[in-house]
């Protein structure tokens, strides 16, 4: 029974890795040829609370209606990193010299699923909804686009942006996937429609929504981009329970979940289907932080914080922990393979990346010790209750600073309380987390600068040179100099001050059937979702 | 119970039920019912466990071993391990520990709670009576789960709250049962006696009709026992309950041993069984308990 | 037994009255905020403008008092309000996951009674031999099962001895049937074998009581089958009690089978309540509370009417 068991095991691990190998071999084979035809089947784990994404942030809007929607850039949907900016409604664009005018050209033929033209005017009305929406309209990501003075549309293919700063990062922020093109005729009419109604110009046109049941799409005839999409339609189940979306896809019901499954989903549904599946997996842009209150006592004190991430041995995290939940690498502060990610040499030398747990974990003792933090020390650690990877995190966190004689106390809370006990500096220590829709410096370490700037800072720090550095990244326009402030910045955070830290980085596990073509996995289960380029096999 | 001798004085009743050696009980109830002594058996090697288990344990319920994880049962690890290399046996074994103290404490605080409120009420009668269960009947129609989640917000989790959380729903329930016996025996003639001789309320309800609703309470209790465990697994299943990394039934058929319920079923199956094991126990003691103080139901 | 009636019906106003009262300020003493967890876990840049005129849209920054009448007034008028949440009337959204929640109700509770009062009956005839034994053993065991943990092993073995899933979508019976059936048979056994346990222990001592009865006992035919129809009468005011237990249960089914409905993945009312108070969406979860107070109130009325009607000195009064 036993060599049974291992052999089996073992044709999985080598299943699994045949799978990886294949999908790599994938993403570079675009000999194959588009097959047309076929309704793509998938599974989304909840419901936006309204249709309008510049109010939304949650990937539970853009996965559905994403397909339905143009946006003015996107991210390549070829690109493993998901941080290249290409056009979507945009033919091309010019930057000024001096990085504060941005002119873009529209491509012609790009018409709403209504008939209409979609002209300058259009993205011109979408994004003064963005950045200077009216009174009563929420702009969820408006503070991103401060950099923004005016945005103007001189003809029917041309918009520009004059900005009042270099800002480094615009075409990012311009590549959202949450800034669908809404018709400006009907924002004239009325700013809230899109909350309750749908009206896009995407590669499919909206069927319907079944509240609690599914959200069906088909193929956009007119479509600016001629020969796509490849799908008849698509359909997206709303399936709440992990279970059951694991089920679905395993039992051939759906083809693909598009935000992450568990190492041991993807295992059962690998050991189920065997060569009718193909995995991809990445590191995600999602991350578990601790957060210290820098209000409370010892958490006041720079070297009692710096103990907590030096407890920490993060290469056994890693390798252990990657086998039961959704993290795996070991990264700075931004995700390890993008642009402005820590090269290995310099990690090693922040304080809890160091190779030499012992010696870590000695100097932790020590720094303890000076700062008066008694042995057996207990202190509350308030993590939201989310079964994945919240509790396991929570676990291995427990587990790993009663090694320098500290006791966690761990209290798993509900989601709304834990927000509202973060928020009003309720707690000691806590499990903070920090998702963003794309990898880029401004995204990323945004909510790090001081409280009072930063609206979701619960460290509740004030720290001006921190602050300046974000300023400085974000305007810088030359890659390298960039690169420097990002660094110093990481450098800041994470070792000289110790105000917050990473745990480990999530990792997307995407099992799905291995007839599904042309998508390729990113970092953000936000990009990558409108489904213009997918195809099913035979 | 006392309901076919009206004749006797009031205080005569419990003292002539007291006089048997309890041991003579115990041991006709073993012959008799021999479901309800299993019932109990088992329940008392539960609560042993549960006192001794820094003793019985095989190892720390919170060490780690990651060089171990989701091992199968062996003869290191008699049940297995979980995803972080935990042995599952030790953590049944302190799990009991938790379950048989959220069991006690809930059951006896719903149970007695209930009980003096239902008796208190059926007592008085007239408007305090109706509105006690007016107030009985709001809390009732509120779901179980709603009363839990709230106080688990307002308190915070931990185990104490938990408690709270779950003896507060079986209150009511606890009342209505308490009640309907309480008012059958408000209606006999030695209560009245008792009162036309100027007794104080507080002598009457304890002296004379509590122990007249001990039938109903002891076999509400053993009742609620093994709800309460229930409860405890159910709420955190739901995240609602005890925290991670303390052992806790519950807890442990939640996150990784649901993931892994195929690859290592050990995780799930042990709980579990541990869970149904202990209220089936609770059941089986306080059905054939019932059926022993119920002379209804006595074979002739 | 008029009176009866209408002194009845008037006691449920201040229980719901009370209901309403609790649960409209329990929800607001409860830390959290359904606007902060609008805008705030994923994708950050939550700034407090917008959260100022969300609670602006929802009526949140109006005084207390204002907002309980308010919705006191749409309640008297039957309208329930939207939902915070999702802006959409809250009778819609019950109204999508009602059919289902009723349906199950109804099924597990068809399961309960085919199971206990066949199962009680031969417990009470043969009581104390192994059948009764037997009986009693198993439907202890149905109340001291997790129902998640039924639930996960009820898939886990559907899916690898028969490879085969029960459907993920729900539809309607009329549009359906076979796979309709499909999707909640699973369900309705797992929780009607739970509520049959306390329904077979019911009529177990009823039928045992019932046997007790001197013209049963010494009657000349001796066999049991004989027994049994000579009792059926007698029964029928003995199956009261099992009957309204059924029936309380019944009114709980409707709202209350929230692990059941996680674990089978059910569009159903349980689910609904859960994200509504992890939400707190205050107008739905209210509406809700208030649906399945109403609920257990009108048939704690029905089956009190049963009773009464039975007992004849209500029922001439």
């Amino acid at each position: 029974m036993t060599a049974v068991r291992a052999r089996s095991s073992m044709l999985r691990a080598v299943l699994a890795g045949l799978m990886l190998v294949l999908s790599a071999a994938q993403g570079a084979d675009a000999q194959e040829r588009p097959r047309y035809g076929g309704e793509l089947v998938y599974v989304v784990p909840t419901e936006p609370a309204s249709y309008d994404a510049h109010r939304e942030g949650t990937f539970a809007l853009i996965h559905p209606l994403a397909p339905v929607y143009s946006t003015l850039l996107r991210f390549d949907p070829t690109d493993r990193t998901g941080t290249k900016v290409v056009g979507d409604i945009a033919e091309s664009w010019t930057i000024a010299k001096d990085g504060r005018t941005y002119t873009f050209k529209l491509r012609r033929g790009v018409k709403f699923h209504d008939g209409s033209d979609l002209t300058s005017k259009d993205v011109k009305a979408t994004y003064d909804k963005i950045v200077n929406p009216p009174a009563d309209v929420v702009s969820f990501r408006k503070g991103q686009y401060t950099a923004i003075e005016v945005v103007e549309a001189p003809d029917p293919t041309t918009v520009v942006f004059r900005l009042k700063w270099p800002a480094a990062s615009l075409t990012t922020a311009l590549a959202s996937p949450f800034n669908w093109i809404y018709k400006a005729d009907i924002l004239a009419k009325d700013m809230h429609w899109y909350e309750t109604h749908v009206m896009g110009s995407g590669a499919f046109v909206f069927v319907e929504h079944v509240k609690g049941a599914y959200w069906a799409g088909k193929k956009n005839p007119n479509y600016w981009d001629k020969g796509k999409p490849y799908l008849d339609s698509y359909r997206a189940l709303v399936v709440k329970d992990p279970n059951a979306q694991v089920a679905a896809v395993r039992a051939e019901r759906a083809h693909v979940q598009f935000r992450g499954f568990t190492p041991a989903e993807r295992d059962s549904i690998v050991q189920a289907l065997g060569p009718k599946v193909t995995v991809q997996e990445s590191p995600w842009d999602c991350v578990l932080l601790v957060g210290m209150n820098h209000e409370k006592k010892p958490w006041d004190d720079k070297r009692a914080r710096k103990a907590l991430t030096l407890a920490l041995d993060r290469y056994q995290g890693s390798q252990a922990l990657s086998k039961i939940a959704v993290v795996k690498s070991v990264g700075g502060v931004q995700v390890p393979g993008t642009p402005y990610a820590t090269p290995p040499a310099e990690l090693e030398k922040l304080a809890g990346y160091s190779h030499d747990i012992a010696k870590s974990r000695a100097e932790a003792r020590r720094l303890l010790k000076e700062a008066g933090v008694p042995e057996s020390f207990s202190f509350s650690l308030k993590n939201r209750n989310v079964p994945m990877p919240y509790e396991p995190m929570a676990i291995w966190l427990v587990d790993q600073w009663r090694q320098i004689g500290l006791q966690a106390r761990h209290e798993f809370i509900e989601s709304t309380k834990w927000e509202a006990d973060l928020r009003d500096g309720n707690y000691e220590v806590a499990v903070d987390t920090q998702c963003s829709y794309a990898v880029d410096p401004d995204l990323d370490l945004y909510k790090f600068q001081s409280m009072g700037i930063s609206g979701n800072n619960y460290g509740r720090y004030v720290d001006k040179p921190l602050d300046d550095l974000y300023q400085k990244q974000s305007r810088a326009l030359d890659a390298e100099e960039r690169r420097k402030y990002v660094r110093d910045f990481e450098r800041r955070l994470l070792d000289e001050e110790a105000h917050y830290f990473y745990t480990l980085q999530w990792h997307r596990i995407i099992p799905h059937s291995a007839k599904l073509r042309g998508w390729t996995v990113t970092p953000s289960h936000f990009v990558n979702n409108q489904l213009d380029g997918v195809w099913l096999a035979e | 119970m006392a309901i076919g001798r009206p004749a006797e004085a009031a205080a005569e009743i419990p003292e002539t039920t007291q006089r048997r050696p309890w041991l003579a009980v115990v041991g006709e109830f073993c012959r008799k019912r021999p479901l309800g002594a299993i019932g109990a058996a088992v329940v008392v090697v539960n609560i042993l466990v549960g006192i001794g288990a820094n003793v019985i344990a095989p190892y720390d319920p919170l060490a780690t071993d990651y060089g171990a994880m989701l091992a199968r049962p062996s003869a290191a690890h008699w049940l297995g391990t979980d995803a972080f290399g935990r042995d599952v046996l030790s953590r049944i074994i302190y799990g009991s520990r938790t379950a048989m103290l959220v069991g006690f404490a809930c059951a006896f605080l719903g149970a007695t709670i209930g009980a003096v409120i239902g008796v208190t009420s059926a007592y008085f009668a007239g408007k305090v009576d109706l509105l006690v269960q007016r107030v009985m009947d709001i809390f009732l129609a509120f779901p179980l789960i709603i009363l839990a989640l709230a106080v688990v917000s307002i308190l915070g989790t931990g185990i104490v709250n938990v408690i709270v959380a779950i003896a507060i729903p079986m209150i009511p329930r606890a009342a209505l049962v308490s009640r309907s016996s309480a008012l059958a025996i408000r209606e006999m003639p030695y209560v009245d006696a008792a009162r036309a001789a100027g007794f104080r309320h507080r002598r009457i309800i304890l002296r004379h009709m509590l122990p007249n609703v001990m039938a109903p309470y002891l076999i509400m209790l053993t009742a609620y026992l093994g709800q309460a465990i229930l409860a405890e697994a159910s709420l955190t299943f739901l995240g609602l309950g005890v925290s991670e990394p303390t052992p806790a039934w519950g807890l442990m058929l939640r996150g990784a041993a649901v993931q892994f319920a195929e690859a290592a079923p050990w995780m799930a199956i042990f709980p579990g069984l541990a869970i149904s094991l202990a209220v089936f126990a609770f059941n089986l003691f306080g059905d054939s308990l019932r059926d022993a103080l119920d002379p209804r139901l006595r074979v002739q | 037994m008029i009176t009866y009636i209408i002194k009845r019906l008037l006691l449920m106003i201040p229980t719901l009255l009370g209901v309403a009262v609790i649960i409209f300020f329990l929800m607001r003493i409860v830390p959290g905020d359904i606007v902060e967890l609008r805008f705030a876990g994923e994708s950050a840049y939550a700034q407090k403008e917008n959260l100022d005129k969300e609670r602006a849209r929802l009526g949140l920054d109006k005084p207390i008092w204002s907002q309980f009448l308010t919705w006191m007034g749409g309640l008297v008028r039957f309208d329930f309000g939207t939902s915070m949440w999702t802006g959409a009337p809250i009778s819609e959204e019950i109204r999508l996951r009602f059919a289902l929640s009723l349906q199950l109700a109804i099924m597990a509770t068809i399961v309960a009674i085919l199971l206990a009062i066949p199962l009680g009956v031969i417990a009470a005839l043969r009581q104390d031999t192994w059948i009764d034994y037997a009986v009693r053993v198993i439907s202890i065991a149905g109340l001291a099962t997790p129902s998640f943990w039924l639930g996960i092993v009820f898939i886990l073995g559907l899916l690898i001895i028969f490879k085969w899933l029960p459907p993920m979508v729900y539809t309607p019976f009329w549009v359906n049937p076979v796979q309709n059936l499909a999707q909640l048979i699973w369900p309705a056994l797992a929780v009607g074998y739970r509520y049959s346990a306390v329904a077979t222990r019911m009529t177990r001592s009823a039928m045992l009581e019932v046997l007790r009865e001197d013209y049963i006992r010494t009657a000349r035919a001796k066999g049991l089958w004989e027994k049994l129809i000579l009792s059926r009468h007698a029964l029928k005011n003995a199956m009261l009690p099992v009957l309204t237990v059924i029936a309380l249960e019944f009114a709980f089914l409707i709202g209350g089978l929230v692990v059941t409905e996680q674990v089978f993945n059910l569009n159903g009312l349980g689910m609904l309540f859960v994200e509504a108070v992890g939400h707190r969406d205050y107008t739905l979860t209210q509406a809700l509370v208030m649906l399945v107070a109403f609920v257990f109130i009108v048939v704690n009325f029905l089956v009190d009417l049963a009773y009464a009607w039975l007992d004849p000195r209500i029922r001439f009064r």
